[in-house]
Formats: structure tokens, C-alpha cells, sequence
């Protein structure tokens, strides 16, 4: 396996289990304390799901731009990586618009526990995708002028992990009622 | 760092190919052993941090309320923090980066036979990383309150709240100084395991790669694996510190074990990642010096991945105690119990490979055995804490300390010692001197027993680990105990002034001491065919190409009692 694809694979591996540790911790808390139920159905979850659909959307270009890429079009591969940054940045602004508006109705991370977790977890996530859409930015810099093109590649490896948090996150933080 | 880099100068003196500015080429190098230095004079300037630490608390106990020399009077508060500083300090900044990552850096390129890590730069940035998270550390002593006081294991609600500590801004920093370390070592490992996947000499097969990478290799992927957990909890910790979240505060919906699972669901697996590169140190060190290939390489091989698999089973045997359910800590305790069959055999393996040898009694042989000997009674106490029925008296006493001394005192220092005395024609060029090495040994491994073992029969009788004035405990203070815990300071001072002997003859060494061949204890492995020191991508004369296996020794065709991974192989005629 290319020595950077190897690389962002053993990157992953070590992000999962720090997401799989705040999960953990989630859920059996979760488990032992049914009456965030309560809290959880102050989530807009219609927002969730439009960001679920984003997120995937994102990952679609992006499965297009090392397609464009590997055919050595970096001009496409750039312009998808593109669309996929766009839709990382749709995603931060429906999430903000969120936010305020749930710290507006008094739900802050100091509320309780389940906030707690909700601010945390999605806040590291969201972190994750600001460092996935940054790391795009230079790799489709380099692919306009076709270098570096197998970097699209690990680019977008990175990006369906950061999706497949969320699909964890979003039934997790926003469904279970 | 400043004496490390001007030994580095004279070394350097022969390669004017790449002559550098000072800064490029000691503190921005990408070059892997530059970098391995950097961490190893790190991680000895740590030590020293972590040594004096523990003077002054030992001071204390043995004699409550002295004015300690050098330090002055202990209060409880410093008690705490030193403590915590000795402890964390120890395990995070010298028995990591040294047995990780100096001699994961320094060793893994030459002994696959490559001219640096496959992401120079990256490595860079682990060392810098790892340089701040030192800073952090440090500096946490200076600031209102002073250090952090909650213990290395940092249990809540002591950690989460400042009122409880006192010592708000310290915790953080602490928190802040282990999450930049974490990120540091998960750089390196990824580099580390990448390295050797992708980037062998030609013909190195799996089962060529010497013993030590192999460790280093599997220590990485459990770091990169149990690491997670903890990096979680430290934000979420973090968050209990500074924004008043309420994780680990149960009268906020949250739970304070919560920290301790997810803290020794790396804490332990830590263990083994700094068991296992010392294991493959003494596995290099004991074939080298017996003449003898190792006894059962795959079964040495098999049984490191058994271990590791298994340290993710075993973390709940430290919260016996902390109310979990009991028929929980039956499982743990198996588990526990089990994980001892491969790590003793591999004690058993090197045994074997000892048997019959023709052994030479080099400093570093001394250390490899006595790692055997020292580690075999860490183990063996740890029988008596991973049984939940005796952990339940055991538990927080002198005797959970005298157990985990016996496993990281080897670990970190024999280990480190061992690796030191070992590579240190390579790494410097220099023989390093072996009488005062022996010195050493003898001087370090004496009183590190006579440190320990009065602590197995306080813990024993009931002493408590996290007391700072005895004399407030009657019932601690009974004929002879307080005789003990000054024998024991007595001989932390014989041990550490024993040090002096180590620093000295490192230094002199480096300086002046004789010149070191290519090859001067006569190894297979491909770091010896290199020059001493190894020039800037160390295969001059070409990337080598390896025919055989790493531990070829006494072969009953060869005249040589050594058959170097190099050599090709004899053309029939």
C-alpha cells in the first residue's frame, strides 16, 4: 500500500478509538440515565438530518474527485474537492445556526450531562471536519496545477471517516428519544 | 542538550557534505537519529527532574518535617505535587520517550536497513511536540497554586475541581502537557509503524526484523489503540476543570469511575507499551551475548501480540475497590491472571536461549539478565493485585508500590541502561568504559532492592500510599516501620548518587573515550554494518540487502561465531 494511504489508515484507526471512547462513555451513561430522553427531544433533529444529507453529499464529490484524479484530471479533482470543502462549510453553518439557537433556549454544556455530551461530541467532531476541510484546501490547490494527485486520495479517506462519525453522532445524539 | 549536541559536532566532522547552520542541524533536523537524540537527552534531562522529585518526598517520609537539603521543608501541598510530578513525570517523560521514542527512532531505520523514516518531517514534529509538552510541565510548577497534586492516575472528583486540588490552573496544564505528549508519540507510532511496513531492505522478511522492532512495532499499534479512551476523557476532564461540566460529578448526572476506566483502559495497555521494547532490548542484547540464536523467535513474536491483545482485557483489576460489580471483578481478575502466561513466557524464552550459551558478562549483558531477574518479582507480585480477594487488602498500600517499581524500575532504567550501554558505540562512536559501567550496575541494582522490597513488607503491614506525615497514624507507626521507610530513603540516596556514576561515565565516554568499530560486539543485525556513528541516510556504501535471519549466531558451518543479516550466502561449489 502507497506509504500515505498506510499512513492516514493508522491515523484513523487511532481517531476511532477516541470517538469510540466519548461515545462509550455516552452511551453507557445513556443507558444508565433514561430520562435524557427528556433532553435529547430538544434537539432539532430535522437539522441533523439536512446535515446528515450534506455530510453524505460531501462524500460523494469526494469519492468523484479521486475518481477524477486517478484518471490524472486534476482540474476536476480540484473543482470536486471544492464542493466538498462547500459542503463541509454548510454543514458548520447549519450546526452554528443550531448551537445559538439551542444556547439561546438555555441548553449550554453546563446544563446537564446530556448537553454536556451533546456540545462535546459534536464539537470535537466539528473539529474534525474544519481539519478535513483545511487539508482539502491544500490538496486541491496542488491537484489545479496536477500535483500530488494521489493526496486526493488520503484527502478523502479522511473525509468519509469524519462523515461516518456523524452517522454515529446523529442517531445517537439527535434520534434516541 | 547543549553537551549532547557538541559531542554530536565531532561526530559530524567527517560528512562536510552536509554542512548546516547549528539550529538546522540539532533542534530542525529530520534526520531520525538526530531526533533520537533529541528525545533521549530529553528524557535523561526528565529523569533527573523525576529523581530529585522523588528525593525530596522520600526525604520526608523517612524523616517527617526535615528541612530536606536542596529543597527545604515539604509541605503537603509539594508533597502532593511531587508526587504527581515524580509519578507522571517517570512513565510519561523518560520511560516513553526514551524506550519508545529514542530507540524506536535511532533503531528501527538501521536495523531494517533504510536511510530515515518515511515522514521525516512528521517525526520533527513529534519531537517539537513532545519538546512543548515538557515546557508545559515544567512551567506548571510556577504557576498560583503550584504543580498539579491529584496523582499521576488524576482520579476525579480530586482532578476536576479546584477546590479540591487547589491547584486550578496546575491540573490543566498537567491535562494540557499529557494531551500534547499523546499527540506526539500517535505522529511517531504512525511514522514508526509506516517505516517498517513499506520501507525494509530488500529481502528482509517478516521474520528477519529483529526482535526489538517487532516490539516497538506492536508497543506502537497498542499505544495508537488504547490512547483514544483517555485523550477523550482528558477534554472531557478538561471541561470539568475549566467550563464546570460535569462528566465525572455525580451530583451533576455524572460518574467519577467513569475517569478511572477510561484512564486504565490505556493505563494498563501502557504498561505493555513500554514492557515490550524493553523485552526486545534484552532479547537483542541476551542472543548477542550468549552466542546463541534466540531460543523460540516466533514464540517470543506470538506471544508480544498475545500480550497486547490481552492488556485491553485487563484494565478493571484497578477499580476493584471503586465499586464495580463483583462478578466484574472475577472476569478481571482472569484476565488479569492470564496475561502472566505469555509475558512469563517470554522470560522462560530467554531463559532458554541463555542455556548453553557461551555468555560474555558485558555491562549490557548484566543489565539484559537483570532485567530477567528484577522484572520475574514485579511479576510475580502482581499475582497478588490482580486476585480480587487479596487486592481488596492490598489495594493503595506500600505494596502496590513496591509491585509497580519492580515492573517500570526494570522497564525504564534497567532497560534504558541496558539499551544505552549496548548502542552507545553507535550512537556516539565511542566505547563507553566497562568498569565503571559495572560499577554502576552493581551500585544501582543493590540499592534498587533495598529500596523495594521494605516497601513489599510495609504495604504488607498495612501502610498506606497516600500519607504524608506517618506520624498522625499510630497504627503505621509500630516497631519498625518507620525503620523501614528510612531504610528505604537510604538507599534511594546510594541509588541516585550511584547515578552520578552513570552521568559521568556517559559524558567521559563520549568525550574521550576510545573509538568504536563498525561492529564491536560482534552482531547480525544491520545497524552494526553501518559506520559508528551512522552518517546522515547511514548506509554509505549502498542500502543493504539481507539474506538471513537476525539471530545467526554459533552456526555450526561458519568458522565465525557471527553470520551478519548481510552476508550473502556462500556460493556452492
Amino acid at each position: 500500500m502507497p506509504t500515505g494511504r498506510l499512513a492516514v489508515w493508522w491515523l484513523i484507526a487511532s481517531e476511532i478509538v477516541i470517538f469510540g471512547g466519548v461515545l462509550g462513555s455516552y452511551i453507557m451513561h445513556r443507558l444508565g440515565h433514561p430520562e435524557w430522553a427528556n433532553q435529547s427531544v430538544h434537539t432539532n433533529t430535522w437539522a441533523g438530518a439536512f446535515n446528515t444529507f450534506v455530510l453524505l453529499t460531501s462524500s460523494l464529490s469526494a469519492v468523484l474527485a479521486h475518481n477524477a484524479a486517478s484518471r490524472g484530471d486534476g482540474k476536476r479533482a480540484a473543482k470536486l474537492l471544492w464542493a466538498t470543502i462547500g459542503g463541509g462549510a454548510v454543514f458548520l453553518v447549519v450546526k452554528s445556526f443550531e448551537w445559538t439557537n439551542e444556547i439561546q433556549h438555555g441548553y449550554t454544556i453546563t446544563s446537564n450531562t446530556f448537553w454536556s455530551f451533546y456540545y462535546t461530541a459534536a464539537g470535537l467532531h466539528g473539529l474534525h471536519v474544519i481539519a478535513g476541510m483545511i487539508v482539502m484546501m491544500f490538496v486541491a490547490a496542488d491537484a489545479a496545477k496536477n500535483k500530488e494527485l494521489q493526496r486526493v486520495e488520503n484527502a478523502g479517506l479522511y473525509w468519509h471517516f469524519v462523515d461516518l462519525v456523524w452517522i454515529f453522532l446523529f442517531p445517537l445524539l439527535y434520534i434516541a428519544k | 542538550m547543549s553537551t549532547a549536541a557538541h559531542a554530536e559536532q565531532d561526530h559530524a566532522h567527517g560528512h562536510a557534505h552536509h554542512d548546516e547552520g547549528f539550529i538546522k542541524k540539532y533542534l530542525w533536523s529530520t534526520d531520525h537519529k538526530m531526533i533520537a537524540m533529541q528525545y533521549l537527552f530529553t528524557g535523561m534531562a526528565m529523569a533527573l527532574i523525576g529523581g530529585f522529585t522523588v528525593y525530596a518526598f522520600r526525604m520526608q517520609l523517612a524523616f517527617p518535617g526535615m528541612s530536606v537539603p536542596g529543597y527545604g521543608r515539604v509541605t503537603a501541598t509539594d508533597y502532593n505535587a511531587l508526587v504527581t510530578t515524580h509519578g507522571s513525570v517517570m512513565i510519561f517523560w523518560v520511560a516513553m520517550p526514551v524506550l519508545i521514542a529514542a530507540l524506536g527512532n535511532y533503531l528501527i531505520p538501521l536495523m531494517i536497513g533504510c536511510d530515515d523514516m518515511v515522514f521525516p518531517r512528521l517525526n520533527r514534529l513529534s519531537y517539537q511536540l513532545f519538546l512543548i509538552s515538557s515546557i508545559v510541565l515544567i512551567a506548571s510548577f510556577y504557576v498560583p497554586g503550584g504543580a498539579f497534586g491529584g496523582a499521576w492516575t488524576s482520579y476525579p472528583p480530586l482532578s476536576a475541581k479546584a477546590e479540591y486540588s487547589l491547584t486550578g490552573l496546575g491540573s490543566s496544564m498537567w491535562l494540557l502537557a499529557v494531551a500534547l505528549e499523546f499527540a506526539a508519540f500517535l505522529l511517531g507510532g504512525i511514522n514508526f509503524v509506516t517505516t517498517v511496513m513499506n520501507s525494509r531492505a530488500p529481502g528482509m522478511k517478516m521474520f528477519d526484523v529483529p526482535i526489538v522492532v517487532w516490539m516497538i512495532i506492536i508497543a506502537s499499534i497498542l499505544f495508537m489503540a488504547s490512547v483514544g479512551p483517555l485523550i477523550a476523557g482528558a477534554v472531557m476532564l478538561l471541561f470539568d476543570q475549566q467550563i464546570g461540566t460535569g462528566f465525572f460529578d455525580p451530583a451533576k448526572g455524572g460518574d467519577p469511575v467513569l475517569w478511572q476506566h477510561l484512564f486504565w483502559f490505556f493505563g494498563h495497555p501502557e504498561v505493555y507499551v513500554v514492557l515490550l521494547p524493553a523485552m526486545g532490548i534484552v532479547a537483542e542484547i541476551i542472543t548477542v551475548f550468549s552466542r546463541k540464536k534466540l531460543f523460540a523467535y516466533k514464540t517470543v513474536l506470538y506471544t508480544a501480540i498475545g500480550t497486547g491483545v490481552l492488556s485491553f482485557f485487563v484494565w478493571a483489576h484497578h477499580q476493584f475497590i471503586a465499586g464495580i460489580d463483583p462478578r466484574m471483578a472475577n472476569v478481571f481478575s482472569v484476565t488479569t491472571l492470564l496475561i502472566s502466561i505469555p509475558v512469563a513466557e517470554m522470560v522462560f524464552v530467554y531463559i532458554g536461549t541463555l542455556y548453553g550459551g557461551s555468555i560474555r558478562l558485558t555491562t549490557p549483558m548484566l543489565w539484559a539478565l537483570s532485567f530477567i531477574a528484577e522484572f520475574l518479582l514485579g511479576g510475580v507480585t502482581g499475582i497478588f493485585l490482580g486476585a480480587s480477594g487479596s487486592d481488596i487488602y492490598f489495594h493503595d498500600t506500600y505494596f502496590v508500590i513496591a509491585h509497580f517499581h519492580y515492573t517500570f524500575f526494570p522497564i525504564a532504567f534497567i532497560g534504558s541502561f541496558a539499551a544505552i550501554t549496548y548502542w552507545f558505540p553507535k550512537m556516539f562512536g565511542k566505547m563507553m568504559n566497562e568498569t565503571w559501567g559495572k560499577v554502576h550496575f552493581w551500585g544501582t541494582i543493590i540499592s534498587f532492592n533495598f529500596i523495594f522490597i521494605p516497601l513489599f513488607f510495609l504495604g504488607a503491614r498495612g501502610d498506606h500510599r497516600r500519607i504524608y506525615d506517618y506520624r498522625h497514624f499510630p497504627d503505621l507507626m509500630k516497631a519498625g516501620m518507620q525503620d523501614m521507610r528510612i531504610l528505604a530513603t537510604l538507599a534511594l540516596l546510594v541509588l541516585l548518587a550511584f547515578q552520578v556514576v552513570f552521568l559521568v561515565n556517559f559524558f567521559y565516554s563520549l568525550f574521550k573515550g576510545a573509538k568504536a568499530p563498525a561492529n564491536p560486539w560482534e552482531a547480525n543485525t544491520l545497524e552494526w554494518q553501518a559506520p559508528s556513528p551512522p552518517p546522515h541516510g547511514n548506509f554509505p556504501q549502498g542500502l543493504p540487502n539481507v539474506y538471513r535471519g537476525p539471530y545467526e549466531y554459533s552456526h555450526p558451518d561458519r568458522q565465525a561465531d557471527w553470520w551478519p543479516q548481510t552476508e550473502p550466502e556462500p556460493t556452492k561449489s
